[in-house]
């Protein structure tokens, strides 16, 4: 990695004889005035990755948001293996969110040598002011945490650390710091026996400039990294104590209940409130642009009170807007407009003018809501020319400027109070915004705080979704069967680039996009474009396979020759699934690779068809190359999980819009995987040394394909559309086996 | 008058009689372990014990509790260990607690620890407790009893680990 570590490091003297070492994504001289001054206030909570105190206690502040996914074990883990800490002693906490913890300068930082997130490509594009936006963030997206703060600041900080503490254990022994060594939070002279703790030296650190070079271990050094330490967050989530954004209970607190324009972009034309005023513990009705919601000293009273109250919202051109009308705008666009380049290589047009064959495939996917357990909410309590702001979010930092500036204040006069997120997967990311905004007009009219609460229903028709697509393909194939050419056209707009391309050698690639805006709001949905693009390519890979009368895992391997790591996640996961050996009757193996966020993943789906003629997932088995591995048990969850986040999609997700409204209101409606229909899922994890891969995400994009593709072996039908469930499979025939 | 116990302690409660048992426990006894998912008993966030039972608490309204136990997550281990505890004070809870209850874990709950089965968590109290009322009618169930008796949504898509956890709990 080429990121200059040096000029990003500082450390700074702690009341009481401790010292912070901290890693600036921005200018340190900024940092150490700022680390300077809360120190000497005798402010413990200051602005650093790590601290060392004279008991020995190592705390490692964590800037991001623990939804589940272990980075709040995972970041400590990383910085404390460098430092040679006694992971006994080391503490997790929260960073606060100040602009000291912006990411924004990281990810650009990291942007330059591996290219920007794709979780906010989108946004990066889109103005400058919103790139000052993104470098004013705090954010956890993108699985981004370990592979960016983890790999460019955690090591970092704890590397420096080590080396600035064994140098003061040298200087006090006088000996060279070359005969010291660190270990479980001790410096050793081994020829004299000599050992001070950290916590000793803590203060002499302090007045060290951090090393010039900060040379990282090699895996082999590693004591803390690579094993399955069990996580910070765990025991609170057993018993009641996390603390979620909606558990926010401020001294006097009121709640609201909202009603937003069901139609996407209209406005509020008139309320009739009756008289539910004087329901009890009524306060206030509030009517705001596009919404009215009741202000109750109870959240139960006011959602009640709320459903007695009739409303009007104005009438738009998307009112009687179904979702079949949005397919047929986007097939529309397909065959109006050959698009934009994505890919072209070769000669595409000409390969399918003179194929022998050509097969076409035309696929589809519909918006999917995020519905992360812990419904849309937001505390919002304005007094005294600040702002307090209680919500679970991916963005402390971003949530606060936008809160503080809709109450009419400056960001430093918003205070962030951190939860534990109820479920992100990209719901609670950045410009995701319409609960924080409607949460602060809301309290903005009170002098108490005020909880905005929004039901199931709401949460699941006030959404940013995961956009719908339509991709169609093309494969042209010579007298002699090959496949000489991909042709793939799709509705946009692009979100994560390169998530539609292929790493298939297939001499002639044209790949295309073309418009496929609607009213509907979209936002990053786990794993971003990957979880679409990936359903199609993997399943007219997939088709072309069999049209080529080819195993469909020898012929991906064939035309892998170039990816070695695909290869071998392939392999890895197709000889665990038991990949053509016998099978029991009835079942079938579909399977899909694809790399999204630095990890490759191969997925095997064991499936057969149920007595009611839809499928069901036995069990699959999945290999990830992510590189190396921080804590083993986390990737096998995030594994597990985004696998199970894919399947409930491809099986039976679809948000659907009718008379330009979201169609669906509840889990009944946006039916989800449960323990009956989950499968047994077994996971290999592939350390090829390489760069850390993301976890959050890679394991969602392969599941939809792996699955329709075990599906045609066992119906000899192509499922082109998702959700699954809406394929009729009660006229299917199985295909030969091959 | 809402007359029923919670967690061992006698609550007294001027409220609707229509009100939800989840909103009481939430929003009028500030304990906040019982968590808001779906409304509609669908997803099973919101469970509770009543009288050791296990039931969705969104859809029961607080008249139906009358002169009944009932336990939330915050008392599963007291109960589970035979002690009255006082309601616990949630209102200041920081970020990364520790556990709040001097008593030890139930054994569910240490099983959860032990096969690390929470992720973003906010299912895993209603998760917690089903199993719990699983467990204490039949403390050997087969696949298709979990199956069936464990209906709740998680999206973070912990069930394997859930499976396990029980697993390890009914061969104990």
């Amino acid at each position: 990695m080429k990121i200059s570590r040096r000029r990003f490091l500082f450390t700074t003297a702690l009341v009481g004889g401790g010292v912070l070492i901290g890693y600036s994504a921005t200018r340190p001289s900024k940092h150490r005035r700022a680390n300077a001054e809360l120190a000497k206030g005798g402010e413990h909570y200051v602005t650093s990755f790590l601290k060392i105190e004279p008991d020995n206690t190592v705390t490692v502040y964590v800037p991001h948001s623990e939804m589940g996914q272990g980075v709040h074990t995972s970041l400590p883990m990383m910085a404390a293996d460098e430092l040679d800490a006694n992971w006994e002693l080391v503490k997790m906490e929260q960073a606060p969110a100040i602009d000291l913890f912006a990411n924004g300068d990281l990810i650009k930082g990291f942007a330059g040598e591996f290219g920007i997130p794709g979780f906010l490509m989108g946004l990066v594009n889109v103005s400058a002011v919103k790139v000052a936006e993104i470098m004013n963030l705090q954010t956890t997206g993108g699985s981004s945490s370990v592979r960016y703060t983890g790999e460019v600041a955690m090591r970092t900080a704890g590397a420096a650390a080590r080396h600035m503490l064994i140098e003061c254990a040298a200087a006090r022994w006088g000996v060279a710091a070359d005969e010291c060594t660190a270990q479980l939070s001790y410096v050793h002279h081994n020829a004299s026996g000599r050992t001070l703790s950290y916590g000793e030296l803590a203060a002499d650190a302090a007045l060290l400039e951090p090393p010039e070079n900060t040379v990282l271990k090699d895996p082999s050094q590693f004591t803390i990294m690579g094993k399955a330490i069990s996580r910070f967050d765990i025991p609170a989530k057993v018993d009641g104590s996390a603390f979620y954004g909606i558990d926010a209970q401020p001294e006097g607190m009121l709640y609201a209940a909202i009603r937003f324009a069901p139609v996407f972009g209209t406005k509020l034309v008139s309320v009739d409130a009756g008289d539910i005023l004087s329901r009890r513990g009524i306060k206030r009705i509030v009517e705001l642009e596009d919404s009215v919601a009741v202000v109750a000293d109870s959240y139960w009273r006011a959602s009640e009170a709320l459903k007695l109250l009739k409303s009007e919202f104005e009438t738009s051109d998307n009112d009687s807007t179904s979702s079949a009308d949005i397919f047929a705008g986007f097939d529309q666009s397909l065959a109006d407009s050959n698009g934009s380049k994505d890919i072209e290589e070769g000669d595409t047009e000409g390969a399918l003018e003179s194929a022998a064959d050509v097969i076409e495939g035309n696929y589809r996917v519909p918006y999917l809501a995020h519905a992360a357990m812990e419904p849309m909410n937001c505390t919002v309590y304005i007094h005294d020319d600040i702002a307090e702001v209680w919500t679970s979010t991916q963005d402390a930092l971003g949530i606060k400027g936008r809160v503080a500036s809709i109450a009419g204040l400056a960001e430093e006069d918003a205070i962030f109070h951190h939860s534990y997120l109820g479920g992100g997967f990209g719901r609670r990311l950045p410009f995701n915004w319409n609960v924080i905004d409607h949460a602060t007009l809301i309290a903005k009219q009170f002098d108490v705080p005020v909880k905005t609460v929004l039901s199931r229903e709401d949460d699941m028709q006030q959404d940013y979704y995961r956009p719908a697509v339509a991709s169609n393909f093309k494969a042209a194939f010579d007298g002699a069967g090959n496949v000489q050419a991909w042709h793939n056209r799709f509705t946009g707009p692009i979100q994560t680039p390169g998530a539609s391309h292929i790493p298939y050698t297939i001499a002639n690639k044209s790949i295309r996009v073309v418009d496929g805006d609607t009213h509907v709001p979209i936002a990053a949905w786990r794993s971003v474009d990957h979880s679409q693009q990936t359903f199609f390519t993997e399943s007219f890979i997939d088709e072309i396979a069999h049209r080529s009368g080819k195993n469909p895992y020898q012929f991906r391997m064939d035309l892998l020759g170039d990816h070695p790591r695909h290869r071998k996640v392939l392999e890895v996961a197709a000889e665990a699934a038991g990949y053509g050996r016998n099978l029991p009757e009835g079942h079938a193996l579909g399977i899909a690779v694809q790399q999204s966020f630095g990890s490759i993943v191969a997925e095997v789906a064991e499936v057969s068809m149920g007595a009611d003629n839809q499928p069901i997932i036995h069990k699959v088995t999945c290999a990830i190359d992510c590189g190396w591995v921080v804590n083993p048990d986390t990737v096998e969850a995030q594994v597990e999980s985004g696998i199970i986040y894919g399947l409930t999609a491809a099986l039976y997700g679809e948000i659907t819009i009718e008379n330009g409204r979201v169609a669906q209101n509840n889990f009944p409606d946006y039916k989800m995987v449960r323990m009956a229909t989950a499968p047994e899922i077994e996971v290999h994890i592939v350390a090829s040394g390489e760069a850390l891969g993301g976890l959050g995400e890679p394991s969602t994009p392969p599941i939809a394909a792996a699955v329709t593709n075990a599906i045609y072996i066992l119906t000899g039908q192509r499922v082109r559309e998702l959700p699954i469930k809406n394929t009729d499979f009660s006229r299917t025939t199985p295909v030969a086996r091959v | 008058m809402a007359n029923f116990k919670v967690n061992g302690v006698q609550q007294n409660l001027d409220i609707e009689p229509d009100m939800p048992l989840l909103w009481v426990i939430r929003d009028e006894l500030g304990m906040t372990g019982t968590k808001f998912g779906c409304g509609i008993a669908s997803c099973g966030a919101c469970t509770v014990h009543v009288n050791g039972m296990a039931v969705r608490s969104c859809v029961t309204p607080v008249s139906s509790v009358e002169g009944q136990e009932v336990t939330t997550i915050e008392g599963l281990a007291s109960v589970a260990a035979g002690a009255n505890p006082s309601a616990p004070d949630l209102s200041a809870v920081p970020l990364s607690a520790v556990p709040l209850s001097a008593v030890p874990l139930s054994a569910v709950q240490q099983a959860w620890i032990d096969h690390q089965v929470p992720q973003c968590g906010y299912c895993q109290s209603g998760m917690i407790m089903a199993v719990s009322s699983m467990l204490a009618a039949n403390p050997n169930p087969s696949d298709a009893d979990i199956d069936s008796s464990i209906t709740n949504v998680c999206r973070c898509g912990s069930y394997p680990r859930v499976r396990k956890a029980i697993r390890s709990l009914a061969i104990a």
